[in-house]
């Protein structure tokens, strides 16, 4: 492993981890509340998160642009998009189930750890039983 | 007390938009997080433990310089943590992608995939929510 490719992506994780706290999306409280469109009812609901993705989406699809006029990636031999093309019942259940557990606390992965040094038993409760789930995928799959 | 702060999401947004930019053009890989918790078992384990350091370390360090970190753990009860918590990892590596991975870079990719995987996460939470806050005859 190139030490280049380690500090690329250290720095891709810092700016990441930075996005969410600018954004505030490292809370579930404002995650939660975008979730709730009913509180749009009594003037509650906050739609942050769609102003997230709307600059977050465009310039993801900059680095797909820009990667089309080189041939390979600065510290790698070849990039590795995903393999899967296909829609199965497997990326349908997943998304649900994903879904239902991002509705009932508000945390999605990359939140979730990001908070992780906050010093809550919440937030590593929730950390440890994701990893859990991630294991148990693992397992089960074999 | 939930009020819309537009202008900062779109800053944050910009943020991790460049991240996941800059992690596709240095090493040509997708920034999903779950994908990369998912994939540490494999022998290509440094460049994943590297961003998840990137990842955790940055709002510690952010909260010591006197930023605001708005990180207060869930307003949820321990087992509904517990269970949530095996939803979202098992969830994300059944359907090989969480909020980075589909909604951010799968549909900056025009994965038909990720839309719809983008899709029904969004709907199935929306409507958890809406049974917590407002079903059950409340």
């Amino acid at each position: 492993m190139k030490m280049g490719q380690l500090l690329a992506a250290f720095g891709a994780g810092v700016l990441f981890a930075a996005g969410l706290v600018v954004s505030q999306m490292i809370n579930p409280a404002k995650v939660l509340g975008f979730l709730d469109i009913a509180g749009a009812r009594t003037g509650r609901w906050d739609p942050s998160l769609i102003f997230v993705m709307a600059t977050a989406i465009p310039f993801a699809a900059l680095g797909q642009r820009l990667a089309q006029h080189v041939n390979r990636p600065l510290t790698a031999p070849a990039f590795a998009p995903p393999a899967r093309r296909d829609i199965d019942l497997s990326l349908i259940a997943g998304a649900v189930l994903f879904g239902a557990g991002w509705g009932l606390v508000g945390y999605c992965p990359g939140p979730a750890l990001a908070a992780l040094d906050n010093g809550s038993y919440g937030t590593a409760i929730f950390v440890a039983a994701m990893l859990a789930g991630m294991g148990l995928f693992t397992v089960l799959r074999r | 007390m939930n009020h819309a702060t537009p202008a900062a999401a779109a800053g944050g947004g910009v943020l991790i938009g460049v991240a996941v930019t800059w992690l596709w053009l240095a090493l040509g890989r997708i920034a999903g997080i779950s994908g990369i918790v998912g994939g540490l078992s494999r022998t290509d384990a440094g460049w994943r433990l590297a961003f998840l350091a990137g990842l955790l370390l940055t709002p510690i360090a952010l909260a010591e310089r006197g930023v605001a970190v708005a990180w207060q753990p869930p307003e949820t009860s321990w087992p509904v943590l517990i269970i949530g918590g095996l939803l979202v990892g098992f969830g994300t590596r059944l359907g090989s992608g969480c909020t980075s991975g589909h909604a951010v870079c799968g549909i900056a990719r025009l994965s038909p995939r990720s839309m719809l995987a983008t899709l029904l996460f969004m709907l199935t939470a929306a409507a958890v929510v809406f049974a917590t806050r407002h079903g059950f005859g409340r």
